[in-house]
This record gives structure tokens, C-alpha cells and sequence, in this order.
């Protein structure tokens, strides 16, 4: 290696202005893209630059006179909402509980480590393909409708299984319970045993120690796994599209919907609000907790 | 602690058993209709086991253009890989000192984790179409008459790629240095090493393993990228999008036996990759440290 006859380091800055430009022309600005464009008019051909509240108008076309009941974007809203909430509550147990294991149950470290890369591996596969392969156990002559009718549970094979609200939450949960399980075990790992044997000496119960122990201390962890189930649930598409057979509306879709047929000012209104109710999710979470502290 | 395992661990490790179930035997069962006979259907039972949608596959005979489609996920991943790795390690040693805006490219980089990624995708298709509207306005003749679109696999997708690998990149980086011994830097400083030569021979050999592992996030979630390309993309798609595409139109095992290569692939990449952090650290115990010889 060449010696060199000053030791250059070089600023702190340069270092990570290649990773600050990626985000400035890849995340920043085209955010303020959807956003400019958010206003812009639009007819069948075009785009047309202005400054108009056509978009947003034409997104809540209605929801005013049908008042009390729900406009096409506030059910929509709701639907993703209620995906959310369900997701969230569903992912946040089974994260939870199996995190609690592997921090408090498994005793080895490289034990501990080689179950969290298990529970990981899944994650680093196609999302895809891991939708697609509940074909075969859910579809009409799936292994689940098999089994049933076999059993005489139900006569005819149940329809609800795929392509359905259940199928799109089983999905979710499926793909991303892998979010709450490691920000959890992470801040489990963390916890020092030596405060549950106190909560043990001090007569505390298994329930009570787990409460008031191992939940606050695990607090760090539930809100970052919830923030990044909830954004994921927020805008998606795909999943929705995939498991309700494209026959289920969602936020992400809508905006999906209005790009395929090329209305860029809808779409980008309809970024503009998802962004705004995601944010405000977001803000409400963070609360609770510092985020870079916890890393 | 108390002697012996609760009764709670036996339950415990019931669900866990449970969930690995719930991950992995979806894809078990793809994987195995995807060797079903040449006139099995999408579900069980098997009517023999072959080849047949394997061959057809590789034949292209049903699917258009999937191997195409397959090279270029390749390539674009690794590419993505190379910049993930070498462009969060620069951040990563950036983000041990000081500069401006500091707190600011942090909040950037985990927004951009928790925005949804249509819009950043419909952000980036915005701002590759006006550019393209500009380019053909402004632009002088001989750029703009032949000009179609900035749009591409290596622009506009790989650019919405990093957006959603660098963040997983800069926070496995904290991770990295949150526990890395500053007194290592501090010895090679003493002894005269120059800024490279404090990087090269003794904090990038410590951190070698854990960049593996960022090369393997780069890697695998380009692979499997779906939202952020959707819009991004341009005219030819990535592998995940075309397999997205074909889940409504296909009715055959040949989609399984797909998902079961591209699957194949992400396990290759996952499984080279955890060796490598296996013989990388190995390596170190057995050069790089006399921890655990007697010294405290």
C-alpha cells in the first residue's frame, strides 16, 4: 500500500454524502414531486402544471351528501384501518409471545441466535411466493377444505378461506409478524434477568412479573415493530391485490388503480393523504418512545 | 434462577413449533407441488412426481420471457448489494463522528423505511417522467430527438431499491459500532497507522462478518422487491414483478416450480452468506484475537 505523507481522513461529511444523495434524488425529492403534482390539473392525454384542488376535490366527491353514510374513499379508509388494526393486534401477540421465548426460555445465546435467524429466513424470501403457496392449503380443494369436508366439519368446501378479507389478514400476518419479533426480542435481550428474579423474590406472579417487568422494559421494541407493521399495512397493495383476488379496495390500491389508468394528479393527492394519515400514526407512536436510543 | 424448565416453556415452545409450522410449511407444500406430475393441478394430491413444470420453465414455453426477466433481478441485486454494502459502511463511519445535518439524513433514511412504498415509487416515476418532458423540451436536438425515457432497470429501480435497502444498511451499521471497541482504532492510531490503514487492516477485518450481513439484506430485498418497482420500473420488469403479474393469469404447477427456483436462488444466497459469516468469524478466533486466553 502506498504510505501516505500526511494521514488524510477524510470528513465525516463526504463520507456520507454518497448515502445523503441517494435519499435527496431517489426519496426526497420525488416526495415533493407528489406533492407539487398533488395540485397539477389533468385530462386524458396529460399532465397539466397549475395550481388547482380538482384532485382532492374529486376524492371526496360525494362524501358530503351521502352523508351519514360513507363515501367510496372513507369505506376504503376504513377497510385499510380495520386491516391495520387487526394485523397490528394479531402480529403484536404472536411477535410478542414468541420473542418472550427465545429472550427468556432459551437459555443458550447461540441457541437464541440460530432460532431469531429461523424466524428470519423467511423474510429474505420472495413476499410473492410465500402468498401464492397458501394456494394449495386454502383454495377451494385446498388441504384445509379437504380436511374439513373429510371430517364432516362443513359439506361443502368453504369459499372464505382465499381471496378474502380472512386470507388478506392470515397473509399479512404471515409475511410480517418478522417485524415485531425482532425489535421485541431485541429489547428483551436487553433486559436484565436479574430484575424478573427480583420481581420473583419480592412475590410477584409469572402474570404480574410479565406486566409490570417485561412489558415496559419491551415497550422500545412493540412500538418500533408496530410502526413498521402498521406503514407496511397502510400502503400495501400487493397483498391486498394478491390474497382478496383483486376484489378488496385498499388505500395503496387506489393510488395503484389511478396510476394504471395514468392519472398522475389523483394519484399523487391520494399519496399526499395516505402520507398524512400514516405520518399522523407515526407521530402518535413515537411518543411513546425515542427511536435512535433503542438501536 | 429457579431449577428446572417451567411449564410455561413446554407451551411456549409448542408455539413456536407452531409458528415455524405457519412460516414454513406454505412454502414446503409449493415446493413439493411444484414436482407434480405433468397432469397434476395447484393442489394436493400429487399425481406422480416429475420434472415437467421445471422443464417447461426453462423451456419458456409457457411463461414468456421469464428468463430475462430472471438475469435481470440478478444483476440489479447485485449491483444493489455492491452500493448497499460499500455506501452504509461510508455512512456508518460517518454517523461515529460528527457533521450537519446529522439527526436530519437519520430521520430521512428511517423515513424512507416507513414511507409506503407506492408513493415513493409514484414519487420517482414523477419526477423520471418530467424529466423526461423537460429533456424532450429543452434539451438540445441531437439529445432530444432520440431521447425516450430516463426510466430504467439501472436509474429510476435501482434508485427506488436503495431507498428501502441503504435505511436496513445504516441501522445494522449502528448496530455494528454501537459495539465495536474504540480502543482497537485508538492502539493502531498510537502505533502510526494513517486514517486508510486504521480502516483497512483493523476495523474493516472486525466488521467484515456483520457486512456480510448487509449484503445479504442488499441482496435479498432487491430480489424480492415488489412496491417500490412497481411504478419505478420502466418498460422491463424484475423477476418478483412478473411473478406478481403472473399469479392471476397462470393455473398451472408452473408458477410453484418458479417460486421454488426464485426461492432456490434467495436460500443459495442466505446460505452463502451465513457461511461466510461462519468461516469470516472463525477466521477471527483464530488470528485476530487473544480473547479468551487469559487476558482481561
Amino acid at each position: 500500500m502506498a504510505k501516505k505523507d500526511r494521514p488524510f481522513a477524510l470528513p465525516a461529511w463526504a463520507q456520507a454524502a454518497p448515502f445523503g444523495l441517494v435519499f435527496a434524488l431517489f426519496f426526497l425529492i420525488p416526495l415533493a414531486f407528489v406533492v407539487m403534482v398533488s395540485f397539477w390539473d389533468y385530462n386524458d392525454y396529460a399532465i397539466v402544471p397549475g395550481f388547482t384542488f380538482r384532485s382532492y376535490v374529486e376524492t371526496f366527491e360525494g362524501c358530503y351528501d351521502q352523508l351519514p353514510g360513507l363515501c367510496t374513499i372513507l369505506k376504503t379508509y376504513l377497510s385499510t384501518v380495520k386491516f391495520c388494526f387487526l394485523v397490528w393486534l394479531i402480529t403484536l401477540l404472536i411477535g410478542f409471545t414468541i420473542a418472550y421465548f427465545l429472550a427468556f426460555h432459551v437459555r443458550s445465546v447461540t441457541t437464541q441466535m440460530t432460532l431469531a435467524v429461523v424466524c428470519t429466513i423467511p423474510f429474505w424470501t420472495s413476499n410473492v411466493i410465500r402468498m401464492i403457496s397458501w394456494i394449495p392449503l386454502l383454495g377451494r380443494n385446498g388441504l384445509v377444505n379437504q380436511g374439513l369436508v373429510k371430517l364432516g366439519v362443513v359439506r361443502e368446501p368453504v369459499e372464505w378461506l382465499l381471496y378474502s378479507d380472512f386470507a388478506v389478514v392470515l397473509a399479512f400476518v404471515h409475511l410480517f409478524t418478522f417485524f415485531m419479533v425482532i425489535p421485541i426480542f431485541n429489547s428483551m435481550a436487553r433486559i436484565d434477568k436479574r430484575l424478573l428474579e427480583a420481581a420473583y423474590d419480592a412475590g410477584a406472579s409469572g402474570w404480574q412479573t410479565l406486566w409490570n417487568v417485561v412489558v415496559p422494559l419491551a415497550k422500545p421494541g412493540i412500538v418500533i415493530g408496530s410502526i413498521f407493521v402498521i406503514t407496511i399495512v397502510m400502503g400495501d397493495f400487493v397483498t391486498v391485490g394478491v390474497m382478496g383476488g383483486q376484489q378488496i379496495a385498499s388505500a395503496g390500491k387506489i393510488i395503484e388503480t389511478r396510476l394504471n389508468a395514468l392519472q398522475f394528479p389523483p394519484a399523487a393527492a391520494n399519496a399526499v393523504i395516505l402520507l398524512a394519515i400514516t405520518l399522523l400514526i407515526i407521530t402518535a407512536l413515537n411518543r411513546f418512545v425515542d427511536i435512535r436510543k433503542e438501536l | 434462577m429457579r431449577e428446572g424448565r417451567p411449564a410455561s416453556f413446554y407451551w411456549l415452545a409448542a408455539f413456536f413449533g407452531a409458528f415455524l409450522l405457519f412460516l414454513y410449511g406454505p412454502m414446503i407444500a409449493i415446493v413439493a407441488l411444484s414436482f407434480q406430475g405433468p397432469s397434476g393441478g395447484l393442489t394436493f394430491p400429487m399425481n406422480g412426481v416429475s420434472l415437467h413444470w421445471f422443464e417447461k420453465l426453462w423451456s419458456g414455453g409457457g411463461i414468456v420471457d421469464i428468463k430475462s426477466a430472471f438475469v435481470r433481478s440478478l444483476k440489479l441485486g447485485l449491483v444493489v448489494m455492491g452500493l448497499t454494502v460499500v455506501l452504509s459502511t461510508l455512512a456508518g463511519l460517518a454517523f461515529r463522528k460528527t457533521f450537519r445535518g446529522q439527526a436530519m439524513l437519520f430521520y430521512v433514511a428511517v423515513a424512507s423505511l416507513i414511507v409506503p412504498s407506492i408513493i415513493t415509487s409514484l414519487g420517482i416515476a414523477l419526477q423520471f417522467r418530467l424529466l423526461d418532458d423537460a429533456i424532450k423540451a429543452y434539451a438540445p436536438a441531437f439529445i432530444a430527438d432520440d431521447w425516450t425515457t430516463g426510466m430504467g432497470l439501472y436509474t429510476s429501480a435501482l434508485g427506488a431499491h436503495l431507498t428501502w435497502t441503504l435505511p436496513f444498511g445504516l441501522l445494522i451499521m449502528f448496530a455494528i459500532f454501537n459495539r465495536f471497541d474504540h480502543r482497537f482504532e485508538e492502539a493502531a492510531r498510537d502505533l502510526g497507522a494513517t486514517p486508510w490503514q486504521t480502516f483497512r487492516h483493523v476495523v474493516l477485518p472486525i466488521i467484515l462478518p456483520s457486512l456480510v450481513g448487509v449484503g445479504l439484506f442488499g441482496f435479498t430485498l432487491s430480489w424480492d422487491e415488489i412496491a417500490r418497482s412497481s411504478q419505478a420500473v420502466g418498460e422491463k420488469n424484475t423477476l418478483p414483478l412478473e411473478l406478481q403479474a403472473l399469479t392471476t393469469t397462470v393455473t398451472t404447477p408452473e408458477i410453484y416450480a418458479l417460486g421454488t427456483v426464485t426461492t432456490g436462488v434467495s436460500f443459495l444466497v442466505i446460505g452463502a452468506a451465513l457461511g461466510a459469516i461462519l468461516l469470516l468469524r472463525a477466521r477471527q478466533a483464530r488470528h485476530g484475537s487473544d480473547a479468551g486466553k487469559g487476558m482481561v
